[in-house]
């Protein structure tokens, strides 16, 4: 899974590490490195998945290069995270094809789907090109078809993130430590974002420049997630369930929720990739392939054109702009199990983990 | 002195005590300059591998459990330096060190409880959180927004005292010769551990075999130009910390990760395959200082701590591995000491163990009878396969030869007056507090409590 060069490089930063211990009390991955002693790429997988990649043991580390120990835990890591997030990928086919040509593997899915979209409003060309204003989604994408399309690429995305998450913690288990573990310890850890302020202050990416935007704007953009996921279940239900069908009126919750999921996604995404900009390149990049950059301008394009449809609806661009925002929409549940929103799935898993063995 | 000085205070150094003094000088009013010898990367001195600071407190805080009385504190510092200290200084160092962690806190360093492993020193020292290089790096940002100019890479060359009153100092950066004049100065350069060649006439050929764990940076000039300069010297040149590292060490700041904590759970033998000291004289760290100077007085200054399977996993993980052999024969042959005898050395210590109950956190009863050195506590037959060994080195912390003060921080010359116009902090004058012996935490008490008071001094001077 490991290549024996990064497994040697992580082994021995870790073990430095645990001979020294000064960071501690900064983060998980410290107390849980403590309680091993030899370091393989189960471990390594372990305490990557743990590290939420700020700069604070890197510029306490006495040990940093040009120390000729050259310890730099947050660089290893992220190695370690990449790997481990294509290792784990199914199928593995696809991960690959995402990991090394991200971009371009993302454009290819995009224009298949676009295709594929306009094939099936084929029967009426006029709603996709110039809409009446009615605001009728269905007229130009069929409910049955929609829900056909998406409720396909959802299964196949829950099953390929539930393989990869089975496999990661497969291995993970084989870790030295107590087996059991905490799911609720974990999940609060995760909505809090606790390990990017643990020590009682925001957690650093620059020397001695602590602040909370890495934090906040990854709440705008998990937040904005949740709320837009939960705008389209609550539109589902109101359709299968109420029989009432879109559009819904600007008061209604489905808009409601969107619009503010909307912008979350467009705030979150935009601040994540600024800061992305102005981070110390020495804490180490966890993207092969620009699928970090991707999956934020996924996230982006999705609200973006989410919320320009719904200010559109009623206009004549209402039926393309649908084609495009349903196909980002897609594309972005298809990266979903090879990019980094995996983070999410094996950080919890791995918090699970550790608050079994403390 | 008809030219106008550059700067009210230079602080030559640029370690902990150097920074408490910039710091202090500057919220004074001075203008200050430091002069720190490393470059940026590896700034702080010696200051960049400690991680606790021993202080007074009255009640329990956040971090620190229990109190600690100036009485107590007074006595553990006798207790390791055998009695005899300057009690007023002393007295100065404990009181002043109680208001600390306040000023510390609002130069943005910040605390954690203490480490696994050291809960032992949780009642009396506070932990920095990441450690000392965190410390630095907080205090060298509160001189950046405080206005202080920090010169890095800068070489101290020369110190000028004309009749004993500071005037300026000579300093090579980036390549070329300066002089920077200044109304006042704080020497905080720390010792000369890492001068070899001073290590060399202190110690002789030893010292070839020294490791030094801290800084390559403190090469003790400033300290010998204060001394040329008629300073009076305080402390035994010899005198110094230095415990057991890792024979592998790197030559410098292989820092903390090169101790190696298995010494009182096995045996320690020298170059002949003989003991030669009670390996359960007491549990580290408070013996932990004695050993580097025992194995520098050893044949080529190596000794090779042997442990068995029984305490393989009794003590912290170190940095490089054990040599695990499964018989004595084969562990003197990879040791390449003497078969013979390292057998005999080890059947004799399986001999003459005692009966008695192993309690790694009392002095237990578990002794050897009739040995010479006896192990007094911990000791156990080694008789369990693998066997593990590590070689050792003396590992040199710090040196204690420094300049004289009085209790203002202001340097002594040798008619006995203060210099008008130098002041010293940390090691450079630990001397006056420790003359052997050493407690944990307590050189960063020295460096915070005389930083901040040469600061003030030296700002209120100019």
């Amino acid at each position: 899974m490991l290549d024996d060069d990064l497994v040697l490089r992580g082994r021995h930063v870790m073990t430095v590490c645990n001979a020294c211990r000064y960071c501690e009390q900064y983060c998980p991955v410290f107390p849980a490195l403590e309680q091993r002693r030899q370091f393989e790429a189960v471990d390594l997988t372990y305490l990557a998945n743990l590290c939420h990649n700020c700069g604070e043991c890197l510029y306490a580390c006495q040990f940093a290069p040009p120390h000729e120990f050259g310890i730099n835990v947050p660089m290893v890591l992220s190695e370690v995270r990449a790997r481990s997030y294509e290792a784990y990928a199914w199928p593995p086919t696809l991960g690959r094809a995402f990991a090394s040509h991200a971009f371009r593997t993302s454009l290819v899915a995009l224009g298949l789907i676009v295709s594929m979209l306009l094939l099936v409003s084929m029967a009426r060309p006029e709603a996709v090109w110039s809409s009446d204003g009615s605001a009728d989604f269905y007229g130009v994408i069929p409910h049955a078809a929609m829900v056909g399309l998406f409720g396909t690429v959802s299964l196949f995305v829950l099953i390929s993130l539930g393989i990869s998450g089975w496999r990661f913690w497969r291995d993970v288990r084989q870790s030295a430590g107590a087996a059991s573990g905490s799911l609720r310890d974990a999940v609060r850890d995760a909505l809090t974002l606790r390990h990017l302020h643990g020590a009682g202050r925001d957690c650093t990416s620059n020397l001695e420049m602590r602040l909370p935007w890495r934090r906040w704007f990854h709440h705008c953009t998990f937040y904005g997630f949740l709320l837009c996921m939960a705008s389209t279940t609550v539109a589902a239900i109101y359709h299968s369930v109420f029989g009432w069908h879109a559009p819904y009126s600007y008061s209604s919750v489905p808009v409601l929720l969107g619009a503010a999921g909307g912008f979350g996604l467009v705030i979150g995404p935009l601040g994540l990739a600024a800061l992305g900009q102005t981070r110390d390149p020495s804490l180490g990049h966890e993207e092969s392939g620009g699928l970090d950059t991707v999956f934020l301008g996924l996230l982006f394009l999705t609200s973006l054109t989410g919320l320009a449809l719904l200010v559109l609806r009623h206009s004549t661009l209402m039926g393309i702009l649908l084609v495009v925002h349903l196909a980002v929409v897609l594309v972005l549940l298809l990266t979903l199990p090879y990019g980094k929103f995996v983070h999410g799935l094996y950080r919890v898993l791995a918090l699970i983990r550790y608050h079994g063995e403390r | 002195m008809t030219q106008k000085p550059d700067y009210d205070v230079a602080v030559v150094g640029g370690g902990n005590a150097a920074l408490c003094a910039a710091i202090a000088a500057r919220r004074s009013g001075a203008r200050v300059v430091v002069l720190e010898r490393a470059p940026y990367e590896l700034r702080g001195g010696n200051s960049r591998h400690t991680r606790n600071f021993r202080c007074l407190h009255a009640t329990p805080g956040q971090y620190l459990t229990g109190t600690y009385s100036e009485e107590e504190f007074l006595s553990d510092l006798r207790s390791v330096n055998g009695g005899a200290i300057d009690e007023t200084i002393a007295r100065v160092a404990i009181r002043r060190s109680e208001t600390c962690p306040e000023w510390m806190a609002r130069e943005g360093v910040r605390f954690q409880a203490a480490l696994h492993g050291t809960l032992q020193l949780g009642r009396t020292n506070l932990f920095f959180l990441g450690g000392g290089k965190a410390l630095m790096n907080s205090y060298y940002a509160s001189a950046e927004r405080l206005g202080i100019d920090v010169l890095y890479d800068a070489d101290v060359v020369d110190l000028r005292l004309p009749g004993g009153h500071f005037d300026s100092v000579d300093v090579r950066h980036n390549g070329t010769l300066k002089t920077i004049r200044a109304a006042s100065a704080v020497i905080a350069s720390g010792g000369f551990e890492a001068n070899l060649e001073w290590l060399r006439e202190v110690w002789g050929d030893a010292a070839k075999n020294f490791i030094v764990r801290g800084t390559p940076h403190n090469t003790g000039v400033p300290l010998k130009r204060m001394l040329e300069a008629g300073a009076q010297p305080i402390g035994d040149s010899r005198e110094c910390h230095a415990i057991a590292v890792d024979a592998r060490a790197p030559k410098f700041d292989g820092g903390i990760v090169t101790r190696l904590d298995c010494l009182p759970f096995g045996i320690v033998v020298n170059a002949l395959g003989q003991r030669f000291y009670d390996e359960g004289e007491d549990m580290w760290p408070k013996r932990y200082a004695i050993w580097g100077k025992l194995i520098a007085r050893q044949p080529g200054q190596i000794a090779y701590s042997i442990v068995d399977a029984k305490s393989a996993n009794a003590f912290m993980p170190s940095v490089f591995p054990p040599v695990v052999t499964a018989s004595i024969p084969e562990l003197a042959a990879r040791l390449t000491l003497p078969a013979g005898a390292l057998e005999a050395t080890i059947d004799g210590f399986n001999c003459a163990v005692r009966p008695g109950t192993l309690d790694l956190s009392a002095l237990d009863d578990c002794r050897t009878e009739g040995l010479s050195p006896d192990k007094t506590h911990w000791a156990q037959r080694l008789d369990a396969p693998p066997y593990w060994a590590y070689p050792l080195r003396p590992g040199i912390t710090f040196t204690y030869l420094g300049l004289k003060v009085d209790e203002r921080t202001r340097v002594l010359m040798s008619d006995g007056r203060p210099a008008a116009n130098v002041y010293a902090a940390g090691e450079v004058m630990a001397g006056n507090i420790l003359l052997k012996g050493y407690l944990a935490g307590f050189g960063m008490t020295i460096g915070t409590v005389f930083g901040r008071i040469a600061g003030e001094e030296a700002a209120r001077h100019a």
